[in-house]
């Protein structure tokens, strides 16, 4: 196939990918809390059980008009939606979901350092609403943002670090190319923690004390309006996206799976991808938010020592069996 | 990196001039510009977070050049160092303190000369020693790549590692000073400051 042309066609289907799952994810969000909490959900939009409330939702929020407040740093302010966006869409990129060489976007020599270097950067958006603001609310909800990530890029990193270290390799389907049925229970205290972690970064609940509602009204995004507060939403759901398929790819294996490895690879991984997905909705069902002292207190005591516990154990079984 | 990659590139290099550059050179002159002027209107600018975000310019402007040069990990390992964590850090720093919206008229140094002058002794020597160590060394960019995560980590933990070693103790130093010092600041603050804030 012509080089340019392939490019193309692969940037399209990265875009494809990231307009609709993200999407599908929030859709997903919006029956299962509702059957989760004994109600319906949205039932009307499109007919068939409510399928084009996300539609309806965006055609609302493209109507809304784009408020800047007076007294916010006005280009700072616009451009941190942006800032939030687009690297989850640059993340997506290099996520390999089948063993073939058409099945990644692009294969870079240090993914797994590209992916999390990457998803950090999206931070930098909600600091830049939360100061851009003018808002007292959403110079707190930035506070928080900020000292969570510090938190809890610490464990994160190591837990992927610990992938890496089993797999030689720190490139994405270089770990996924030697990984072994095995890895999933030698790996899973470092799977737990970059989960969490995860989580945490994205703040989802149980993790939401940035933008917690019922004290600093929705923090850093409180005065967002309209498309850019659109955004940043689908920038949360982007990030669900990205999140559960790194996990699948650095912990469960990927495309492996028990039958069909070879033409339904790419089945296994947004399977597992889903699954996750939904396993992060069912928290936000089931738990209530963390105080913030009991943030720092996860991270900095339980999941950091638990994921260089985790490289210890790599390491050992590591030179045992080589 | 250097050594084997500096012979590895010696032998690769053929007769290259300036006055026909390729288009890569061309692009890491243009990223080059964009980054020394992002880092002027760092240290210029009168509003304090934009400095910060100035930052963030010139840092990811760093790490595209080190993506042309081919050194792709350290490229990725200076996003998430600096661009993720140290500027986070800075702007969390920020936020702490007045920083306003707007210019803050206050935000100028009585020592700004003195800063010029140390910036611009530390730029010569650098510049002199990079020029001194690679003089007319090229690196062959259609070859194997030459800053691969396989060939930084051999040369790092071959020929570098005691420089490496170090540099942790270094930076082991530079913690284990921060936790004392924090905590003699904790101890006489303590009835000053209510429990919860204190413990960040």
């Amino acid at each position: 196939m012509n080089g340019a042309l392939d490019v193309a066609l692969r940037l399209l289907v990265v875009f494809v990918v990231f307009l609709t799952f993200p999407l599908i994810v929030g859709q997903t969000e919006h029956k299962v809390m509702a059957h989760m909490q004994g109600r319906l959900g949205p039932m009307y939009a499109g007919g068939f059980h409510g399928w084009a409330q996300l539609i309806a939702d965006g055609v609302k929020f493209a109507q809304k008009e784009d408020v800047v407040p007076a007294g916010a740093d006005r280009r700072v302010f616009q451009l941190a939606p942006a800032v939030a966006l687009l690297p989850y869409l640059l993340v997506l990129l290099a996520i390999p979901i089948g063993p073939g060489e058409g099945a990644v976007g692009q294969v870079l020599d240090a993914g797994v350092f590209f992916v999390l270097a990457v998803m950090g950067v999206g931070v930098l958006g909600s600091l830049m609403a939360g100061w851009a603001s003018a808002n007292k609310f959403s110079l707190l909800g930035g506070l928080r943002t900020a000292a969570q990530l510090l938190a809890y890029e610490l464990p994160m990193l190591l837990a992927a670090a610990s992938v890496a270290m089993a797999a030689g390799t720190v490139s994405l389907p270089g770990i996924l190319h030697s990984f072994h049925w095995w890895w999933v229970p030698w790996q899973i205290v470092g799977a737990v923690v970059f989960f969490v972690a995860g989580l945490a970064e994205l703040q989802r609940p149980p993790f939401d004390m940035p933008v917690a509602d019922s004290e600093i009204i929705f923090g850093a995004y409180t005065e967002y309006t309209g498309l850019r507060f659109a955004l940043f939403l689908l920038a949360e759901y982007a990030g669900i996206v990205v999140l559960c398929g790194l996990t699948t790819v650095l912990f469960l294996g990927g495309w492996h799976g028990p039958w069909g490895a070879d033409g339904l690879g790419w089945v296994w991984t947004l399977l597992k991808t889903a699954l996750l997905a939904f396993l992060v909705i069912w928290l936000r069902v089931t738990y209530p938010r963390l105080r913030e002292d009991q943030l720092q207190k996860l991270s900095w005591t339980l999941l950091v020592p638990l994921s260089l516990a985790q490289i210890a154990l790599t390491g050992i079984v590591k030179v045992v069996i080589s | 990196m250097t050594a084997a990659a500096a012979t590895a590139a010696v032998a690769a290099a053929g007769p290259h001039g300036f006055l026909s550059p390729t288009g890569v050179e061309i692009a890491f002159l243009l990223v080059g510009l964009v980054t020394l002027g992002a880092a002027l209107v760092t240290v210029t600018t009168r509003q304090l977070v934009h400095a910060a975000l100035w930052l963030v310019v010139a840092l990811g402007g760093l790490a595209v050049e080190y993506l042309l040069l081919t050194a792709e990990f350290i490229a990725w390992v200076q996003v998430l160092i600096y661009v993720g964590s140290v500027v986070v850090l800075l702007l969390f720093g920020l936020m702490l303190t007045r920083a306003p919206i707007g210019r803050s008229p206050d935000a100028d140094s009585g020592n700004r000369w003195a800063a010029l002058a140390v910036a611009v002794a530390a730029a010569v020597a650098l510049v002199w020693v990079v020029v001194d160590a690679f003089r007319t060394t090229w690196i062959d960019l259609d070859g194997p790549a030459a800053g691969s995560t396989a060939v930084t980590g051999a040369s790092l933990f071959r020929h570098w590692v005691l420089p490496f070693e170090a540099l942790s103790v270094l930076l082991l130093a530079a913690l284990v000073g921060a936790i004392v010092l924090s905590r003699k600041a904790k101890a006489d603050a303590a009835p000053a400051v209510p429990g919860k804030e204190g413990a960040r």
